[in-house]
This record gives C-alpha cells, sequence and structure tokens, in this order.
C-alpha cells in the first residue's frame, strides 16, 4: 500500500533539482530566522549575565551622558567626570542600600601597547567592599590586594596575558612612572574585567592626583527594595546620575534595536521570497501534472484529497527546508556570532547567538505555516481540476 | 456476477454540443442506447465521429449539453440537470473503471505503487486485497517493482488495467486502450478486456480504432458525425 505522504514525496522527487532549490530557499530563510531569532535570545541572556556579574544593579555616576555612563559601566571607558567621595557615604545611608563600593577609573595612554601604542585602564576599587560585592571573580594566582594604600594590582586575565605578567612581577604606570606589584590575576570571566587592572582606590587617587573624587559608585540593593523610587530619590544628590540596571540594558538594546530591525527586514524579504517560490514550484508542478491530476479524479481521489496532496507536498518542501536552515544556523552560529560582534557597536561578552530546542522546534513551526499558507493557493487550484478537462489538456 | 438483466447505462437522445466561433459542432447528436450489465460494447467509427465524446458522458467524465443518462439506475443527467462534482466522483470511483490510451501512470511510483494507488484516495468495501492475484491475472507480477520507464508499453498497458480494476467497479471504460502498442500487444490488451468480460462478468465499454478488437465484442456501435449508424 502507498500513503498519501509516500505519493507526496515521490512527487517532489520528480524535479530532483527543482525541489532542492526551493528547499535552498526555504532554508536560507529559515536560516535568517532561526540565527535572528538566537541572537535577539542570546543578546539580552548575555547582556544580563554582563549586568550580573558586575556585582551591583545601579551605578551612580557624574552628571554627563548617559551612553558615555552606560559605556563605563560595561566597557570601561575614558572621558570621565568626577564627584565628591562624600556621595558614597550619604548613598550608603540609603535604606534600600545592601552595599556601596566607590570606584575610580583612570586611563592612559601606553605607547608599549601594540603596534601603535593603546589606551590602558586602571579602576581603582575599594578593598573592603568590592571584592565581596564581586563574589563571582576567582584568581588564577595570588589574591586581592589588602593595603588600602599599596603599590598593589589586580590583572584581569587578559590583561595579564596581554602584558605578560605574572604574580610579583611590577607593572609599570605609564606617564606617572610608578610601578605596582602585581598580587594577583583573575580567572577568565569572559567579561570586561578580563581586561581591566584593579588597584586599591586610595593609590589610583594618589598616583593620579586625584583627592577624595570618584568616577562612579556601585551599589546593591536589598532584594525587596523598590528601585525605582529609590532612583528618583538619588537624582536629588548634587550633580549625579544613575544608572541602573535597567537603563543600561534598554540603552544597549536601543543601540542594537536597529540592527534588528535591519535584520527582521531581510529575514521578512527572504521569508516572502521563499514563499513565491514554493508558490511557483508547487505551481509549475500542477500544470505539469494536470493530465495526472485528472486521472486522480476519475480513479476515486476528491477534490479535497488532491487538495490535501499538494498541500502536503507544499508542507513537505518548507519542512525539508526549514530542517536544513535550522541545522545551518545551528552549525554557523559561531561565524554568524563573529560577523555580529564585528558589525555591533557593543557586544556583551557571553555567546550572542543561542539557539536551543525551543527555538529550533518554533523556527520548524513558523516555517510549517509558511508551508501551508504558500500551498493554499496551488492546492485549491489543483483540487478544482475537472479530471475530463485535465485529461485532455496537452502541458507536459 | 452475471447480472445480464440489468441495465449498465441508459442514454436518451444525448446531445454534445461544442461552439467554435458562431459556428455549433455536434460531438454527440441525439444518441439513445442501452448498455445491459455484463456486456462488452465497442464503440467504432472515423476520428471526429463522437466515439470517445460519448464513452466520456458514458462513464460521467463529462455532461452533455441535453438529454437523460442513467447509470446503474442512478440519475446522471436529466434535461440540463447535473450532479455536483462530488457526487459525479463518487459514482465514478464507485462504478467505473477507465483505461486511456495513454497510460498516465506515476513515473516515480512502481507498478504495485501505481496499481495500488486508488486506494490512498478510496477503498470501495469489496474492493481487492489479493492484489498479486491482481498482477497475475495482468501477467505483471514479476515487474510489480519496477518503475514505469523500466518496462514496455504493453505492460503499462496492463499496470493502468490492473490499476482500474483493484476497486473493482462494474464498468470498465476503455478508450483507444491499444492506441499507443503495436499488434501483438494490442492482441493480449483485446484477450484481457475479453477475458475480464466473461470471466469476472464485467462490463467493458470500448472505444477503438482497431477492427480486430472491436470484433471481440459482443456489440459493435459504429458512429459517424455523432450519431450511431450501425449496431
Amino acid at each position: 500500500m502507498i500513503n498519501i505522504f509516500q505519493v507526496a514525496t515521490k512527487n517532489l522527487l520528480r524535479k530532483k533539482t527543482r525541489s532542492a532549490l526551493t528547499i535552498f530557499g526555504i532554508a536560507l530563510a529559515a536560516w535568517v530566522l532561526a540565527s535572528l531569532f538566537g541572537f535577539n535570545k542570546g543578546y539580552e541572556s548575555s547582556l544580563n549575565k554582563d549586568i550580573d556579574n558586575l556585582g551591583f544593579q545601579m551605578l551612580v555616576t557624574a552628571k554627563g551622558c548617559p551612553y558615555e555612563a552606560a559605556t563605563l559601566m560595561l566597557k570601561g571607558g575614558t572621558g570621565l567626570r568626577y564627584m565628591k567621595q562624600e556621595i558614597a557615604d550619604q548613598v550608603s545611608k540609603e535604606p534600600e542600600v545592601e552595599k556601596v563600593t566607590p570606584m575610580l577609573m583612570q586611563a592612559v595612554f601606553d605607547p608599549n601597547k601594540g603596534e601603535n601604542g593603546g589606551i590602558t585602564a586602571y579602576l581603582g576599587v575599594d578593598p573592603a567592599t568590592f571584592p565581596k560585592m564581586k563574589g563571582s571573580l576567582k584568581f588564577k594566582q595570588g589574591g586581592w590586594f589588602i593595603g588600602l594604600n599599596a603599590n598593589e594590582a589586580v590583572m584581569g586575565y587578559e590583561a595579564a596575558e596581554l602584558e605578560q605578567r605574572e604574580v610579583e612581577d611590577l607593572l609599570l604606570i605609564p606617564e606617572k612612572n610608578v610601578e605596582i606589584k602585581v598580587v594577583g590575576i583573575l580567572a577568565r570571566t569572559g567579561t570586561q574585567d578580563d581586561g581591566t587592572i584593579f588597584l586599591p582606590l586610595n593609590t589610583v587617587q594618589r598616583i593620579f592626583g586625584i583627592k577624595d573624587e570618584l568616577t562612579g559608585i556601585g551599589i546593591k540593593v536589598k532584594k525587596d527594595a523598590d528601585i525605582n523610587k529609590f532612583e528618583e530619590r538619588l537624582y536629588n544628590l548634587p550633580d549625579v546620575q544613575v544608572v541602573s540596571l535597567t537603563q543600561v540594558k534598554n540603552t544597549i538594546m536601543t543601540l542594537v534595536s536597529t540592527a534588528k530591525v535591519m535584520v527582521f527586514s531581510i529575514a521578512l524579504i527572504a521569508i516572502l521570497i521563499a514563499m513565491m517560490g514554493v508558490v511557483n514550484t508547487i505551481l509549475m508542478s500542477i500544470m505539469e501534472r494536470r493530465q495526472e491530476l485528472g486521472i486522480l479524479k476519475a480513479i476515486g481521489a476528491m477534490g479535497k484529497d488532491i487538495f490535501k496532496l499538494i498541500w502536503l507536498e507544499s508542507l513537505i518542501l518548507c519542512l525539508a527546508g526549514g530542517i536544513v536552515g535550522t541545522a545551518l544556523a545551528l552549525a554557523t552560529a559561531k561565524l554568524t556570532e563573529f560577523l555580529i560582534r564585528k558589525l555591533l557597536p557593543y557586544a556583551p561578552s557571553g555567546s550572542l547567538v543561542k539557539i536551543d530546542y525551543p527555538l529550533v522546534l518554533f523556527t520548524l513551526g513558523l516555517v510549517s505555516l509558511i508551508g501551508l499558507v504558500s500551498g493554499i493557493y496551488p492546492s485549491w487550484k489543483a483540487g478544482k481540476v475537472r479530471p475530463l478537462e485535465s485529461i485532455r489538456s496537452e502541458v507536459e | 456476477m452475471n447480472n445480464k438483466n440489468h441495465l449498465a447505462i441508459t442514454a436518451q437522445t444525448l446531445t454534445k454540443v461544442y461552439h467554435r466561433g458562431s459556428e455549433q459542432i455536434f460531438a454527440v447528436n441525439g444518441v439513445s442506447l442501452s448498455i445491459e450489465e455484463g456486456r462488452f460494447v465497442s464503440f467504432v467509427g472515423p476520428s471526429g465521429s463522437g466515439k470517445t465524446t460519448l464513452i466520456n458522458i458514458l462513464g460521467c467524465l463529462d455532461n452533455p449539453t441535453s438529454g437523460k443518462l442513467e447509470v446503474a439506475g442512478r440519475k446522471i443527467f436529466d434535461q440540463g440537470k447535473t450532479l455536483s462534482e462530488a457526487e459525479l466522483t463518487r459514482i465514478r470511483r464507485e462504478l467505473f473503471g477507465y483505461i486511456f490510451q495513454k497510460f498516465y501512470l506515476i513515473p516515480t511510483l512502481t507498478v504495485l505503487e501505481n496499481v495500488v494507488l486508488p486506494f490512498t484516495f478510496y477503498k470501495k468495501p469489496g474492493a481487492s486485497e489479493d492484489i498479486d492475484k491482481v498482477l497475475k491475472l495482468m501477467g505483471i507480477d514479476h515487474r510489480k517493482n519496477h518503475l514505469p520507464g523500466q518496462i514496455s508499453g504493453g505492460e503499462m498497458q496492463r499496470v493502468a488495467i490492473a490499476r482500474a480494476l483493484v476497486n473493482k467497479p462494474r464498468i470498465l471504460l476503455a478508450d483507444e486502450p491499444t492506441g499507443n502498442l503495436d499488434v501483438k500487444r494490442s492482441e493480449e490488451i483485446g484477450e484481457i478486456l475479453k477475458e475480464l468480460n466473461q470471466k469476472e462478468g464485467l462490463t467493458v465499454v470500448l472505444v477503438t480504432h482497431n477492427p480486430n478488437l472491436a470484433r471481440m465484442a459482443h456489440r459493435v456501435i459504429e458512429l459517424r458525425d455523432g450519431k450511431i449508424l450501425l449496431s
């Protein structure tokens, strides 16, 4: 016996090249779709992870451009503005606050960095509060500095690799000509911490000649605190701005949304082209098989049977394309990630394209839906052929 | 299976008119006839005499312009009133088996798959369960796993006959079944039709140009210009 699925599959195998090209078109659309949705998912979760790894949910900075503040928070930028250190004490007294940690970011041009020199950033942190807040940091070698004024540094994994330093080695701060001793090297985190050199806050203030000033205050809020109300109150402090986790996320998501809209448009066009491909393939196929469809009606197929057969053919094409496309998306996820990193102004450190099981199923479902929709017209057209007219037609 | 007293097909003043510009062409012109169950009837006549048009109307594949048609006691057409396409399909699959000059086999399906293809859409109660028997009867059992492209024209027509038979039709309509075959293969197909009529009691309605084949029938009807010339 032979079922309708076998008949449909064997029909598609008749014109292998045409079917393969149609499947390829669908596969491209499915590939773009799966990669796009994977990016949507991966980018946001990696961004959340990056923000979690910061150890604090809010950052108070001196008043300035919010994008600059966001960059400072996540990337460690330059163009710095300062606020008074006493603000940290004021903030710590707020009832919503669990912990605060003051920070002072400084950057100098290092002519020996890379081929043409580069910027090296130093983050002054409080040895008493920062390590506790950043409990997720693990050491490859050594440990945190203890002395509040010690000329000691903890290097991020990549910073240590780049400078080729080990614990007990000395590190020269260019421009300032001060040598500091490396006391710890962090294990790889996959975040911006990997490229940072941490020094005690007082040491940075002393070396760079900045007295009682900070670039940022990291705040860990109590679990049940109302962050929005707290944020409003923080704005009462003079010349500060507050960057909360939600704000940072929104700011960055706004930056990438333009790219997303573009890719969504491309995906939409790819879907439309693929749909037209399916409609065209199936219409061509039913035109060529007009006589056969007439015979099928003569041997007992009702209009709805023919509709089902042709609809199934569209579905098979789309499902096959969907499977190939999602497999391609899975196989090329790393390449997609590499390209996205090249294109986007900021990308979090974790995996950017996350194609998981539910996403694969979702893509296949969507592609099947495309198949069903594209198949409606050709199937309806095939279903209403009159047997004798079809048998008489000479289209081969 | 011999129900020779029952009428398989009754037609009264069937007419089929085609229009070519302002000209009216009577492909079938007032044909009245009865075919009893279990009979073997052949239609002969020159090209354009209306044989195929008539057999298509009798086989419920086409509607007449006017007249009356009853098949196995069911009214198919009565002065302009006809059944819906779905009802006609039901009648066709219940009562008829069709064979055409071109075999219309699906090239990607094997002989066996082509033969059982009607079951994909409809299996009549009492349809052939023993497909091997049908294949053997047609002499194609040794070819059942071959594709149509791998067998001869005569064998292809046997496959088409087997396909027409699996749902145990009461009437077999054969339109020029040997038109694409050589003399020897034509005789073989003629013998098969004769056997199906004699041994299985199948009503066979044949359209042919081949006088030898036509002579195998109980009754030969000659058509000319859409009218019955001799019966």
